[in-house]
Formats: C-alpha cells, sequence, structure tokens
C-alpha cells in the first residue's frame, strides 16, 4: 500500500457559486463567482497559483475541449491548466490533480475547478450522448435515473425489502435532503416537502419518482490548495487538511463477470476502503462526523450508506427511516441538501461536497452549522451507472485530527 | 437414384400484438363506414423494432430449434418489405443466426408469392436452403388493406435428408394481373376493386395454376389432404372450389381473424400451421397468388409425426396479446407524427467501420470463452474478464443467442426516448456464465421481476433517420414457454 497523503495538502481557500437554473449566466460567469470567493478565502494572488484542474462532465454541451475555459475565464497566468472527465466523479478528480500536484511537490499553490452549465440543453435530466462507439451497438441508451433504479430492483430482491418499505425509506432521503436545503442559500431547491409528495410523485424509471431524483442545475465550485506549511505561513491557524483521496473505476467485472448482484456499488466499497485507510480511520460509522455522498438518486444515496460501511448491509433502509442520517442524527448526510437540493452541475458536485465539508470542519456553515463539532469529514462522488462506474471519496479534517 | 426432396423442418413467427379491428374500425367509422364487413377478429402487429428480417431470424430459430446449422448452404429471405433495397438483408439474417460465411443468400422480392416461387427454385436445386419468408407492409389508415393486412415471419429448411413432407412438384403461372402495385421506394400499395379481383383474378387464376399441378402430378382432388390457399381474401369465393372440384372440408383456414394476410409470408405461415396438424401420407396442396399463381404438393412422412415439440405456429399465435392502442400501431408505422422531444435528437450514426469489426459481436451475440480458465463473457475483450487468472489473448467464439437468461436488474424507464414507451432494461445473466445489459421488448409490466427467465431476440436497436440506416442487436424478451420462470 502506498504511504498516501494523509495531512501533506491543506486547503488554502474554497469557492462555491450559487447553484440553480441560471439563464443569465454561463459557464465562464459561474466559475468567476466560485473563484472570486474562494481566492479571497485563500488570502493568494492569482499569480501565485502554479497550475490548476478544470473537471467537467458535458464539455461537449457547453465549455468545449481544453483546460483553456478555465484560463480564459480567470485570465490565469499561462500555467498548465489539464481538463479531466471522469463521469459524474469529475469534480473530484479536478481536486485529485490540484491535490497530488501540491503533495509530490511540483506545485506550491494549485487550483481545482468544477463546473458545468446544463440548462442550456433544451430539457430536463442529463443530456444523451455517446458511450463509444462499441457501446452505441450493443450497450442500452438508458437514462441516469434508468440505470440507478436498478440498484432498487436487486436490493429488495437481496435483502427481501418490501416494495413498499424501499419506497418509503428512499423518500425519507429526500425529504431529509430538502429539509436541510432548506436552510442552504447556496442551493437550488430550497422548499420543505413531505413524504406524501415524494411517493405519489410522478415515476420516472421505476422505483424512482420525480422527487427520488437529483435537480438538474448550472454551477460551479473550486478549491485553492497548497501545503500545511505554506497555509500556516499565510495566517491560517485552522488547518484543513485532506486525509485521504481515492478513486476506484470498474473494470468490467460488474457489466461481464460473475457474482455481483447489482445491490451495490463494487468500486465505492474498494475506494472506501482505501480511503479509511489513507486516514486511519477503522470505525467510520463513530469516526466520520458528516458525510456528503452521491444521492444522484435516492436509492444511490441509501446503498452507498452501506458501501461506505455506516450501515450494515441491508440495513440501510432502516438506519434512514430511524433518522441516523439527519441533520440530527448520528451521522447526518447532506447536511448541505446535498446533490438533491444544489441539483448535479457533474464538474462541481464534488467540489460543492468538499466545499460543506470545509465549512462544516471551520464552523462557518451558519444556520446548518453541525452543533457537535466535526472532526473528519466525508465526501462520496460517483460517475456512470452501478454496473460501470468510477467511484471517488475524499476525507477532509483539521490537521490536528 | 436421386434421394427424395423437401421439407427438413419449418417454423412460424408471430409478433405478440394483436391489433383489435374493431378498435380500427371504431377510429375511422366516421371516414370509411365501409369497413365494418372487415372489422372481424385481429391482426399481429409487428412491434416498432422488427421488421421482416427480425421476424425471419426468429422464424428460422423455430424451424431449426437445435438443428445444427453447419449443413445449411444457402438461405433467401422473400419479402415486399424487404429494409434495404441494396444491402443483402437475407446476409443480416445470417450473421444474427450467426451461420458460417461459406453460405450463399439471396434477396427475393417483388411480390406476394415471392416465397413460394422462392421454395419451388430452392427444391428444385436439392440443395440444403433456409426459405424465409417475411413482411411488415405499411398500409394507409382506414383502407381495406390496413383491415386486412398483418405482420408475421415463417422459415422452412428444404433438402434432402431426414424431411417431413416430400415435394411431389409444382406448377407455376405468371401473368401481369395488377389488382394492387407499390412503385419501388413507395410506402403504400394502390388497389383495383375488390370484386373484380377476386372474380377475373384470383379465382381463374389460381384455378388454372392448381388444375395444372394437378395434370402434371396425376391428382384428383380426392387425392389432397390439404388445401392451402393464400390469397388476401376474407373467405374463400365459391366458385373456385367449382373451377377446381375441391370441397371445402380440404380448405385450411385462412387466417383472416387471427393474423390478417401477412404478405410474402402468408403461404409459408400457413404450411407451418398445416404440417402442425398433417398425418402421414396426407398431401398437402400450397397455392399462392400474385402476378399469377404458385402451386406447390407436397406429401407428408413419418418423420412429421416424430419432430420435436417446438413453439411453432400454433405456440406464437397463442403467445399473443390483443392490443387496443390504435395510435401506438400507427406511431410505429410512421403515420402518426407524434413529438419525439429532444431525447430522440440523439444522432444513432453507424460506423461501417467498427460494424465489421463487431460483426459476430452484434448482429449474432458472440461472446467469448476464455481457453484458459473457460469464463465465458460478452463481449469478448482482448484481456479476459475471468477474476483469477488474467489471461491475454484471442478468445473462442461463444455464442449467447440462443442461451436462456434470467433478470438480475431492472427498471422501466420513463425519461430515456423510447418509441415504446417506458423502456424496459436491466442486467441478464445467461445460464452457463456470461451476463450482459439488456433492453427488454414485448414486456408485460405486470410480469418483470428480478429472477424472471427470458429469451434473447434479435430486433433492431435503434434507426439513423438523418442517414437511412437500421441498426440491429439483440434484446431480451420474457420466456413465455410453460417450462419458464415467470414474474410471479
Amino acid at each position: 500500500m502506498a504511504r498516501g497523503i494523509k495531512d501533506k495538502v491543506a486547503i488554502l481557500g474554497m469557492g462555491c457559486a450559487k447553484f440553480g437554473e441560471h439563464w443569465d449566466k454561463d459557464a465562464d460567469a459561474l466559475m468567476v463567482e466560485a473563484f472570486d470567493e474562494a481566492i479571497v478565502d485563500s488570502g493568494v494572488d492569482v499569480s501565485e497559483i502554479d497550475a490548476a484542474w478544470l473537471g467537467v462532465g458535458f464539455d461537449g454541451q457547453n465549455i468545449g475541449p481544453s483546460g483553456i475555459p478555465a484560463s480564459m475565464a480567470l485570465r490565469l497566468p499561462n500555467i498548465g491548466v489539464t481538463k479531466v472527465e471522469n463521469y459524474c466523479a469529475s469534480g473530484t478528480e479536478s481536486f485529485r490533480g490540484a491535490v497530488y500536484a501540491v503533495a509530490s511537490g511540483a506545485a506550491d499553490i494549485a487550483l481545482a475547478m468544477g463546473v458545468e452549465k446544463l440548462k442550456d440543453t433544451g430539457y430536463g435530466g442529463l443530456p444523451v450522448r455517446s458511450r463509444g462507439t462499441r457501446w452505441d451497438m450493443v450497450g442500452v441508451t438508458g437514462s441516469a435515473p434508468g440505470n440507478f433504479a436498478q440498484l432498487a430492483s436487486a436490493y429488495r430482491t437481496k435483502h427481501g425489502v418490501a416494495p413498499d418499505d424501499l419506497k418509503r425509506a428512499m423518500a425519507h432521503v429526500s425529504v431529509k435532503s430538502h429539509a436541510n436545503g432548506a436552510k442552504n442559500p447556496k442551493a437550488h431547491l430550497r422548499k420543505i416537502i413531505d413524504i406524501d409528495a415524494v411517493i405519489n410523485a410522478p415515476m420516472i424509471a421505476e422505483p424512482l419518482g420525480l422527487f427520488d431524483c437529483c435537480g438538474v442545475s448550472d454551477g460551479a465550485a473550486c478549491a485553492i490548495v497548497t501545503t500545511p506549511e505554506i497555509a500556516r505561513s499565510l495566517g491560517k491557524t485552522d488547518v484543513v487538511t485532506v486525509k485521504a483521496l481515492q478513486l476506484a473505476a470498474s473494470n468490467g467485472w460488474e457489466m461481464q463477470g460473475a457474482g455481483w448482484d447489482g445491490s451495490y456499488v463494487h468500486t465505492t466499497r474498494i475506494a472506501a476502503k482505501k480511503a479509511y485507510q489513507e486516514a486511519g480511520v477503522n470505525d467510520p460509522g463513530s469516526q466520520i462526523s458528516l458525510t456528503e455522498v452521491h444521492d444522484c438518486f435516492s436509492i444511490t444515496e441509501l446503498v452507498t450508506m452501506e458501501d461506505l460501511f455506516i450501515s450494515k448491509e441491508g440495513e440501510a433502509w432502516k438506519d434512514i427511516l430511524n433518522g441516523d442520517f439527519d441533520a440530527d442524527g448520528s451521522t447526518p448526510c447532506q447536511i448541505d441538501g446535498g446533490l438533491k437540493c444544489f441539483g448535479h452541475p457533474i464538474g462541481a458536485s464534488g467540489l460543492r461536497m468538499i466545499y460543506e465539508n470545509y465549512l462544516q470542519l471551520l464552523g462557518r456553515a451558519g444556520d446548518r452549522q453541525r452543533q457537535d463539532p466535526p472532526s473528519l469529514c466525508l465526501s462520496h462522488n460517483l460517475g456512470g451507472m452501478p454496473f460501470q462506474n468510477v467511484s471517488a471519496v475524499a476525507i477532509v479534517g483539521l490537521s490536528d485530527a | 437414384m436421386a434421394r427424395d426432396v423437401g421439407i427438413l423442418a419449418i417454423g412460424a413467427y408471430i409478433p405478440r400484438r394483436r391489433l383489435q379491428r374493431s378498435v380500427v374500425y371504431e377510429a375511422n367509422k366516421w371516414f370509411a363506414p365501409g369497413l365494418r364487413g372487415l372489422s372481424k377478429g385481429q391482426k399481429s402487429i409487428a412491434n416498432w423494432d422488427e421488421d421482416a428480417i427480425t421476424m425471419a431470424v426468429e422464424a428460422v430459430r423455430d424451424c431449426l430449434g437445435d438443428m445444427s446449422r453447419d449443413g445449411v448452404e444457402a438461405l433467401s429471405l422473400a419479402s415486399t418489405t424487404l429494409p434495404f433495397a441494396d444491402r443483402l438483408n437475407a446476409g443480416i439474417a445470417k450473421e444474427a443466426l450467426n451461420l458460417g460465411d461459406r453460405v450463399s443468400a439471396t434477396d427475393a422480392g417483388g411480390s406476394l408469392r415471392a416465397a413460394t416461387s422462392d421454395l419451388m427454385q430452392a427444391l428444385a436445386t436439392r440443395q440444403t436452403r433456409l426459405c424465409m419468408a417475411a413482411d411488415a407492409r405499411k398500409a394507409r389508415p382506414a383502407s381495406e388493406g390496413e383491415m386486412m393486412q398483418g405482420d408475421a415471419g415463417a422459415a422452412v429448411l428444404v433438402g434432402e435428408g431426414d424431411i417431413i413432407a416430400k415435394y411431389l412438384g409444382g406448377h407455376a403461372i405468371t401473368q401481369d394481373f395488377v389488382d394492387h402495385y407499390r412503385e419501388s421506394g413507395e410506402e403504400f400499395d394502390y388497389s383495383w376493386e375488390s370484386r373484380w379481383i377476386r372474380d377475373e383474378g384470383q379465382v381463374p387464376i389460381i384455378a388454372d395454376a392448381i388444375n395444372g399441378a394437378m395434370a402434371d402430378l396425376s391428382l384428383s382432388a380426392s387425392d389432397l389432404g390439404h388445401v392451402l390457399i393464400a390469397a388476401p381474401m376474407k373467405v374463400l369465393p365459391k366458385p373456385l372450389l367449382k373451377a377446381t372440384g375441391l370441397s371445402a372440408d380440404l380448405i385450411a383456414p385462412m387466417l383472416f381473424e387471427e393474423t390478417g394476410y401477412v404478405g410474402a409470408a402468408h403461404p409459408l405461415l400457413m404450411l407451418a400451421r398445416t404440417l402442425e396438424i398433417a398425418k402421414p401420407g396426407e398431401k398437402i396442396m400450397l397455392a399462392t397468388f400474385g402476378q399469377g399463381a404458385d402451386v406447390l404438393v407436397f406429401e407428408v412422412t413419418e418423420a412429421n409425426a416424430a419432430k420435436k415439440t417446438k413453439i411453432g405456429f400454433s405456440g406464437w399465435l397463442e403467445n399473443g396479446e390483443p392490443d387496443e392502442n390504435y395510435h401506438r400501431y400507427l406511431f410505429h408505422r410512421g403515420l402518426l407524427g407524434l413529438d419525439k422531444g429532444m431525447r430522440a435528437e440523439h444522432d444513432e450514426k453507424q460506423p461501417g467501420t467498427t460494424l465489421a469489426r463487431d460483426r459476430k459481436t452484434v448482429l449474432g451475440l458472440v461472446g467469448g470463452k476464455c481457453s484458459q480458465t473457460g469464463v465465458v463473457q460478452f463481449p469478448k475483450t482482448d484481456i479476459s474478464v475471468a477474476q483469477n487468472k488474467r489471461s491475454v489473448g484471442p478468445q473462442e467464439d461463444y455464442p449467447f443467442a440462443d442461451r436462456s437468461a434470467k433478470i438480475v436488474t431492472y427498471t422501466a424507464d420513463r425519461l430515456t426516448f423510447s418509441l415504446d414507451p417506458p423502456l424496459y432494461y436491466g442486467m441478464l445473466d445467461f445460464e452457463g456464465g456470461g451476463r450482459m445489459i439488456a433492453e427488454f421488448t414485448d414486456i408485460d409490466p405486470s410480469d418483470v421481476e428480478v429472477g424472471r427467465d427470458m429469451r434473447m431476440a434479435f430486433r433492431i436497436k435503434s434507426k439513423d433517420d438523418k442517414r437511412k440506416f437500421t441498426k440491429y442487436f439483440w434484446k431480451a424478451v420474457p420466456d413465455r414457454s410453460p417450462s419458464a420462470t415467470g414474474a410471479n
């Protein structure tokens, strides 16, 4: 096992644009909004940034290829800017690039930017796109809810959960996130909803109804990272460091091999195990203070709580109904409202999650601040489909935690 | 002395949906009240993802069952609705059937009797040949054709060997009698008055051919056990009996109320039905009308009684679902321009290179078997998916098309674009190993669940409307055979 990067990289500043249907803003404006907040927070000048990573999921539908769109929008000083795309984990992927640059010593200060302008496509949901020439011939052009809904069919069967019970647990996930999102001025959806509204909503992909699906919005978020030493030299007293950063990509076993039963996400379990090892976490249920997980759909959040080893396998639906992951529960999940209320501008989401964990660790989360001071916060960013995906787990915490 | 030539096997395919004619009549009676006389019964209709090729492939699978396909020397596809004017349609079926490349293939068309003309030629060559026929014709809404016509496929394997029906001989007449026509590239038939067609066309021409065949083969009406008259008619005109001396009890049902007239496939579909019930020694006369007439005469052998049970004509006929959604029927035929939405704009361009490279994978559903570990997978990859041994190298061909599968995960997706929403799809595990993500089709919403048995079917995957290209692939259909495990 590699030595890992625990406490080698500190977050100097972060920014997050208000997410939403920004009919009057393009991707440049969203990047500028997030960057302005981060650069002020960091206390450094743009000229001091050594390298940048840009995460975007659907570059063809908005900003176009390469790292140039970020370099131009932010007028970066002709540094290396790398565009990354790793399905819906693109935001955490851009963070990984910047963090690794600092950890390696190649850069003193690096920028991770994630942006997505989805509301120029003309329809709800994510854009339809090719997944490669072979997939176009032998794959299924399903929607994101259709791909993730299948977790529910397999989970029900494996754990013998009645469809109505599972639907109710899934509904609780969304009700909880809406209650949290209502308190967050940067969230897109800020309305409190009740369980009946979720259960009676129109069906999108069985058994996922409208409120089981996250919103679709435009947004940007970014992080400026450096070493803990530089952070302290710049006057930072409470330093948030990266404790673990792990990515796992499917190699085709789930889709082509034998043994995966469709009820969980294989790569999340792998990324989580590695992240806990890197961060020195033995009992995630008690050691992780807060979680921001990839709740693209309610069922995804439900199985993720098991895949992160916070719930026991087959038990997450009960833990959810028990309120364990509510804002006042034992391990809050999506205390900022999650993808559910922020929507999912692909490239931005992973960084938006880290932004919330960063604010919570520094006690800067306003009305939604967790009273019990958090020490280790986990974010989980998942791209692709349950049978073929990229999972990213990031753990951040106070440097002395 | 030459060995007897005849039918080695026969199979049928009837699409699942059965449009109720009463619904069509109710919708159109304000405009065409005269259709009332044709408003009884049902017609079998192809799903949006079926065409002459896919239905022919299903019919061949029914025809061959688990027989070896190695001996097939040639195949032909007869249809008046061949999807491609210049791309060998029988060649697409050949790939779907995973036949070897050293086989000859031809398309036959141009007439509703294309299948029997093709069959006569096949029997004359003594080759082992798969004669396929299928049609999915379009008719203008509120036309007689819309009421009369259905969609189906049938296939006959002919040659020497263990024949179930011996070919005694045939008689053909060709006459440019234009009862209806359709110019190349046109969508719809233009038809003349049905009374004239019957009295001046069907009755005299068919009678002439039947009488010619009986004279050629020195047969009289009393020698025949079954007479099959394939012509687009609701009932057989009595003058035809008079002109041929045939008695009414010999005449096989016209299938008007069950399937409608299924175009070029109709004579073979009737033959498939009759061979299910015909007894050894009985003679079957098959007559087909279309710019003349073909007559073929067969004698049923003992082998017909011994043949294995399969789905067959009666099984497929029973495997139907009454359909009262006339709007959907029109939409699927491009006769009702529903707003498909922006998601339908997704580009379905098919590169020629990738299809050529993955021809067996895509059209034949052929996966790979690792020669070292025996692990099977779809599709083939350079490095095997086997977890315990990372082996690089060519995998043996491993066909999945005829393997049964079970649902592992599924959904009914109302967001993604489908011509038949919601789109059902999910993961399947194949019996004997291997899995894939597949679209489901011909689903009954109350009969889909994890663990349900499915069978694979060759279907249209999508259509590239910009470049006019049909993409084919395999989908999963609920296995509705009695031995299969359903959802409930």
